[in-house]
C-alpha cells in the first residue's frame, strides 16, 4: 500500500508525461476512427508515390534491357520511342518525366497540407480538451507527426507496390519475358524502399505546419470553438 | 492543517479583449477568496463574464492585469510545464458542452489525465473503473461518446475531472445542456464529492437548484462582483428569484 502512494511522488516535480507507446496508441485510435478522412489524405500520397515508383521501376527495366546488348530487344526499345543513352550509361528518366514527377509530388504535398489543416480545425475541441487535461504543446505535435508517419508508411507502401507492379506488367506486355531476364531485382527493391521513404517524408512535410498550428493553439481558443 | 486556507485568491483581475479596433472590458476588477473545501456557485446573466473568470482561475487564459493565486502561488509566474501540471493535477474541468474526446471510449477519456500524470496503465485502468462506478457508468466503460446520452457524457466528464484527485473542480454550467433530472444527478454528484472528498467546487450556473447545495453564491454582473451571499442568507433572495422566475 505504501507503494501505491509512492508511485505518484516518484515522478519528477511538476512534470506531465505522455509515453511514446501511448502516443502511438492514441494516434492509431485516432486514425481508425477517422478512417474516411485518412483515406482521402492518403489517396493523393498513394497516387503520387505510385507514379514515382512506376517511373523508377520502368527505368530500371529499360536499363536492364539496354545493358543486355540483345539487339532485338534494343530495337524494340527504340521502336517504343525511348531515347537510348550512350553506350555504357544507365537509362535515366527524361527531363519531361522528371518535371511531371516533381509537379505530382508538389500537388500531393499541397493536398496533404490542405486536408491536414481541415483535420486540425475539425479537432480544435479535442486538442483544447487535451490541453485542459494537461497536455503539453509537444504532446499534440507528436500525435500529429506519428499519425502522419503511419499514414505515410501505409499510403506510400501501397503506392510503391502498385507503381512497381503496374510498371512490370506493362513491360511484360511490351517486351515479353525479356523484361525480367536482364533487370536487376535489387534495384527494383531499392526503388520501392526509396518510394516508401519519400512518401513518409512528404507526409511529414505536409503535416508540419498544420501540426504546429494545433500544438501552439491556446486551450481557450480551442474551447471556444471556431464555427 | 486545521484552519481553512485560501485555495484560490483572485486579486484585482481585469480582462479586456481586443476586437479589431474596439476593446471589450469583460472583467472590471474582480477580488475573491475561496477557501479549501468550499462549494461556490457563480451566478450571473449571460455575458457577465463567468466563463472568462473561470478561464483565469483554471489557468486557461491570462488576466490583462491583476493576479490569480492557487495555493498562494501566482499562476502567471508559472512556466508552460508547471501550468500543464496545474491543469493536470490540481484542477478538474467540467464544461457545459461536455468536451469528451470523441475518438476515445469512456474509460480512455477518464484515464487520459492519469497517463499525463505518469500513472501506470494498470493503476489508471483500475482507478478509471472505480471513478466510472462512482458516476454510475461502470458497465459503459467501452462505449464511445456518441453511444452515450448527454447526461452520461457529462458524468464521464465528472469522472475524468476527478482522475488525478484535483483540489479544485471548475464546472462551467455543468447542467446547462441537461434535462432537469440528469442535471440534478450531476449536482448531487458534485455535492457528494465536496462533502466526502473535501474537493473545492467552483461552479457557474443558471440553475437555482445548484444554489441550495452551495456554501456561498457569488453574483456577478457586467464584469464585477455584485454581492456574495452565504448559504444562510440565501433563502431570502431565492424566494425573490423564485417570484421573478415564476
Ligand atoms: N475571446 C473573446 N474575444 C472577444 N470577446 C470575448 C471573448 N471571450 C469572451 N468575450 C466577451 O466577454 C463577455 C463575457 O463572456 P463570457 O463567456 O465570460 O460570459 P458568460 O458569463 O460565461 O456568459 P454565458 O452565461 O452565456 O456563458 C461577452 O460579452 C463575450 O462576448
Ligand atoms: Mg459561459
Amino acid at each position: 500500500m505504501v507503494q501505491k502512494n509512492k508511485s505518484k511522488s516518484t515522478l519528477p516535480e511538476k512534470q506531465v508525461v505522455l509515453p511514446f507507446v501511448k502516443s502511438i496508441e492514441i494516434a492509431i485510435k485516432s486514425i481508425r476512427s477517422r478512417i474516411f478522412r485518412t483515406l482521402i489524405t492518403t489517396m493523393s500520397l498513394i497516387l503520387a508515390i505510385s507514379f514515382y515508383s512506376y517511373i523508377k521501376t520502368n527505368s530500371h527495366i529499360i536499363t536492364g534491357i539496354f545493358f543486355s546488348g540483345d539487339k532485338i530487344a534494343i530495337q524494340t526499345l527504340s521502336h517504343q520511342g525511348y531515347e537510348l543513352p550512350d553506350e555504357g550509361e544507365a537509362y535515366t528518366t527524361t527531363p519531361k518525366e522528371r518535371w511531371i514527377l516533381f509537379l505530382s509530388l508538389l500537388v500531393c504535398v499541397v493536398g496533404i497540407v490542405n486536408t491536414q489543416l481541415m483535420a486540425v480545425s475539425d479537432r480544435f475541441r479535442e486538442i483544447g480538451t487535451m490541453k485542459c487535461l494537461g497536455a503539453l504543446d509537444r504532446f499534440i505535435l507528436r500525435l500529429f507527426l506519428i499519425e502522419a508517419t503511419l499514414q505515410g508508411l501505409i499510403g506510400s507502401a501501397i503506392g510503391a507496390l502498385a507503381g512497381a507492379v503496374i510498371s512490370m506488367t506493362g513491360s511484360l506486355i511490351k517486351f515479353g519475358t525479356m523484361a525480367f531476364v536482364f533487370v536487376n531485382l535489387n534495384d527494383i527493391v531499392i526503388s520501392i524502399a526509396a518510394s516508401v521513404f519519400l512518401g513518409c517524408f512528404l507526409s511529414i512535410v505536409g503535416v508540419l505546419y498544420p501540426a504546429l498550428l494545433a500544438a501552439r493553439m491556446r486551450p481557450v481558443e480551442a474551447m471556444r470553438g471556431r464555427d | 492543517m486545521t484552519t481553512a486556507t485560501n485555495i484560490v485568491r483572485i486579486s484585482k483581475v481585469i480582462k479586456d479583449f481586443k476586437l479589431s479596433k474596439t476593446i471589450v472590458h469583460v472583467l472590471k476588477g474582480v477580488d475573491l477568496e475561496i477557501k479549501t473545501g468550499e462549494y461556490i456557485s457563480i451566478m450571473g446573466p449571460s455575458g457577465s463574464g463567468k466563463t472568462t473568470l473561470f478561464n483565469m482561475i483554471g489557468g486557461l487564459d491570462k488576466p490583462t492585469s491583476g493576479s490569480v493565486f492557487i495555493d498562494e502561488i501566482d499562476i502567471s509566474q508559472l512556466d508552460a510545464y508547471e501550468l500543464a501540471w496545474l491543469r493536470c493535477r490540481k484542477i478538474g474541468y467540467i464544461f457545459q458542452t461536455f468536451n469528451i474526446i470523441q475518438v476515445m471510449t469512456a474509460l480512455e477519456n477518464v484515464t487520459l489525465p492519469m497517463i499525463f500524470a505518469g500513472v501506470s496503465d494498470d493503476e489508471a485502468r483500475e482507478k478509471g473503473m472505480d471513478l466510472l462506478d462512482i458516476v454510475g457508468l461502470k458497465k459503459r466503460f467501452q462505449h464511445k461518446p456518441f453511444e452515450l446520452s448527454g447526461g452520461q457524457q457529462q458524468r464521464v466528464a465528472v469522472a475524468r475531472a476527478l482522475a488525478n484527485d484535483p483540489a479544485i473542480i471548475l464546472a462551467d454550467e455543468p447542467t446547462g445542456n441537461l434535462d432537469l433530472t440528469t442535471g440534478d444527478e450531476i449536482i448531487k454528484l458534485l455535492k457528494m464529492l465536496s462533502r466526502e472528498k473535501g474537493v473545492t467546487i467552483i461552479s457557474a450556473t443558471h440553475d437555482l437548484k445548484m444554489l441550495n447545495v452551495s456554501d456561498r453564491v457569488i453574483w456577478i454582473s457586467d464584469g464585477r462582483i455584485e454581492k456574495i451571499e452565504n448559504r444562510d442568507e440565501l433563502s431570502i433572495s431565492l424566494g425573490q428569484i423564485g417570484e421573478k422566475w415564476e
